[in-house]
């Protein structure tokens, strides 16, 4: 299998649909010869030309208004905002009017659209240009949210998000763009709403998504030396959410630690707590449930300060220590 | 006399009449000249600390566009407000804006104007009227608006400068706020700084109609186009569109034409626009020419300007020195500023 990065991953799975879909296009800022202030569509103006590869004016509205009337219509569009901050700028026509239309029209009507967004702090970029705002996303009915957390996941959930027949926000994480994996030439999906156990382990549950997942991972490696087995499961899709992988995983375990670069307030995490508080799976927990989220501040500009404001290995490695220890 | 000769000698007699006609003494145009060395020595010296490793995070540097922000500076009062947007050193530099302050904040340190909190993009000095760049293309006009509002209400003397890009204007909140600001009358002053590019894209590609200006119309606002790489010419412009404001008849809105040199930001491959384009507004470059125009017209000698240029440069030596020496923020302190 070709090795990828995740951001070629992306672009392969744009690729491979386009050929074989008239009615996929991609709409969105310096999406044509600047590729994306990513690179995430670099080169593929010269193949499918400026009608499929519709570069817009500065107006983040437009473009989710766009892609909204476009889909209603009979297209498929994946719109790219330059960074997920800006989906502030298009929530109306996101969530009052992409994410409800369906249901306001009796079920009449289909919105089958992707919006692709990078998220994430790490760069430096200050607080304008690196929230997680998942957490926000996912609380719209009518819309899907799914999070790759590596180059194999986001080809196989990119395409499968283009396929279906919902809006579906895709969230990619600035610093896994340059991540390496795996990733087969030919089709293959990824179900959407599917969980992954990324590492089995009998000790702890740890519910992490993107970036989180491979920090996590990391941290699982190193607490292996010291005889503990932690499960990682990768979320993959943050709505609708898989709840079955994580109250199994749970009672396999009966601890958990629920991980997200997201503000804790307001944050998802508190989601997955509540859910499995109200399961069977809390009756064979042997500690209690914890959260390790981003502070609840902007992020910083300053290096230090910006990675103190969302968890690190080292916190995620203190986190599940304590809960082993049941020491906190 | 050949007829080049002819044209030159006339030329600069112009000059000479209409810098006299709008009454810049000797030390103002030198410190117009010192101010464009500042901002050019101040974006040179990003983007060499940014090749070198020592800044973390992105940046948008002004070169080729001192004209504008130096222009603008001279024809304001230095407690007007000051609305700006992510491409911003210069005007702050041009508003009198401490470098040393400015370069401690692009390299992230605890003494730099906003505490090494927010960087580059987002530089502001609230005590001193100026409120901030922007993160957010378009962000500021709103808030341009809601300060006239304030003046307004406060019956104060001040005007607002609200400063952004030609790709801006296509921001819905543009409109929004044009909108209000001509309904009720408020004073602020609407400059665009069209650099011919957003990121990648130039502006014909994106702007149904051109000049940018002229949207204006749509709201009553009066608007006025002006070569953005003529420091002279902006002054003068500005002094109208300032006195204009400044009385109570609304906003004004102009329109300056002007080119960066530096890429959009450190991402940029510059392929989207021609080594050969490039190379022609360098030829007009704002520095350059108003130089040559001091030149000429005997207002300046040629020593003068250079030791301008090299005074510009020692301080942005030293402010470099200064933002290096300066301490990192405590990290302990990672959850202070985010309510009052
Ligand atoms: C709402 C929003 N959309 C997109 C961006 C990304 N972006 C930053 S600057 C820029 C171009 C802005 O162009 P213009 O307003 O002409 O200013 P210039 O950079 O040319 O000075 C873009 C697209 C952003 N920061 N904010």
């Amino acid at each position: 299998m070709p090795e990828m990065t995740y951001l070629e991953a992306i672009r392969s799975a744009l690729q491979y649909e386009m050929r074989q879909d008239e009615r996929v296009f991609i709409i969105g800022e310096d999406i044509g010869v600047y590729g994306g202030a990513f690179g995430a569509t670099f080169g593929m103006l010269e193949e499918f030309g400026p009608e499929r590869i519709r570069e817009t004016p500065i107006s983040e509205a437009g473009i989710m208004g766009a892609a909204t009337g476009a889909a209603l219509v009979g297209m498929r569009p994946v719109a790219e905002l330059m960074f997920m901050d800006f989906v502030l700028l298009a929530l109306d026509q996101l969530a009052n009017q992409a994410g409800k239309a369906r249901f306001m029209f009796g079920g009449k009507a289909t919105v089958p659209l992707v919006v692709r967004m990078p998220g994430g702090s790490g760069s430096g970029a200050a607080a304008q240009h690196s929230q997680s705002l998942e957490s926000i996303l996912m609380h719209f009915p009518g819309i899907k949210v799914v999070n790759p957390s590596t180059a194999y996941d986001a080809k196989g959930l990119l395409l499968s998000a283009i396929r279906d027949p919902n809006p579906v926000v895709f969230v990619e994480h600035k610093l896994l763009y340059k991540t390496k994996g795996e990733v087969p030439e030919e089709e293959y999906t990824i179900p959407i709403g599917l969980a992954d156990i990324k590492r089995e382990g009998r000790d702890i549950t740890v519910v992490a998504n993107n970036i989180m997942v491979k920090k996590t991972l990391a941290v699982a490696e190193e607490l292996a030396e010291e005889g503990i087995e932690v499960e990682v499961v990768d979320l993959r899709t943050m709505r609708p959410l898989d709840v079955g992988t994580i109250t199994s995983s749970v009672k396999k375990t009966g601890r958990l630690l629920v991980v997200h670069e997201a503000c804790q307030t307001g944050g998802w995490a508190g989601e997955i707590m509540a859910i499995v508080s109200a399961h069977d799976a809390f009756n064979y927990l042997d500690a209690p449930m914890r959260r390790l989220a981003g502070a609840d501040v902007p992020i910083p500009y300053n290096r230090l300060l910006e990675r103190a404001a969302v968890p690190q290995e080292e916190d995620i490695a203190r986190e599940i220590r304590a809960i082993m220890s049941n020491k906190y | 006399m050949k007829e080049e000769q002819k044209t030159e000698k006339k030329e600069n007699a112009d000059f000479f009449k209409k810098v006299e006609a709008l009454g810049l003494k000797q030390a103002q145009l030198e410190e117009m000249l010192y101010t464009m060395y500042l901002i050019r020595r101040f974006e040179r010296m990003a983007d060499q600390l940014y090749a070198a490793g020592k800044v973390h995070g992105t940046m948008h540097l002004s070169a080729g566009q001192e004209a504008v922000a130096v222009g603008l500076g001279l024809a304001v009062q230095d407690d007007d407000y000051l609305v700006n947007h992510h491409r911003g050193h210069g005007h702050f530099i041009a508003k009198g804006a401490d470098v040393n302050l400015m370069m401690a904040e692009f390299l992230g340190k605890e003494n730099g104007y906003c505490r090494g909190r927010g960087g580059s993009m987002h530089i502001a000095d609230v005590e001193a009227n100026n409120l901030g760049a922007n993160g957010i293309v378009g962000g500021g006009f709103p808030l341009a608006m809601g300060a006239g509002l304030a003046v307004q209400m406060q019956k104060a003397d001040q005007i607002v400068l609200g400063i952004f890009g030609d790709g801006s204007t296509n921001e819905g909140v543009f409109h929004e706020s044009l909108n209000m600001a001509a309904l009720w009358k408020l004073p602020v002053l609407f400059i665009c700084e069209n650099n011919k590019y957003g990121m990648s894209m130039d502006v014909e590609q994106v702007i149904a109609k051109l000049p940018i200006a002229q949207r204006a119309d749509a709201y009553g606002i009066p608007w006025e186009l002006v070569d953005g790489n003529d420091v002279v010419a902006v002054f003068d412009v500005m002094n109208k569109a300032v006195a204009h404001v400044r009385a109570g008849n609304g906003p004004y809105f102009v329109e300056a034409q002007t080119y960066r040199y530096f890429g959009h930001s450190k991402s940029d491959r510059n392929l989207y626009r021609s080594q050969e384009e490039i190379a022609a507004w360098r030829e007009k470059d704002p520095i350059f020419r108003f130089r040559a125009a001091l030149r000429e017209a005997n207002l300046i000698t040629e020593e003068t300007a250079d030791e301008l240029n090299e005074k510009a440069n020692g301080v942005i030596e030293s402010a470099v020195e200064f933002a290096e020496n300066s301490p990192e923020p405590n990290v302990n302190t990672l959850m202070e500023y985010v309510y009052a």
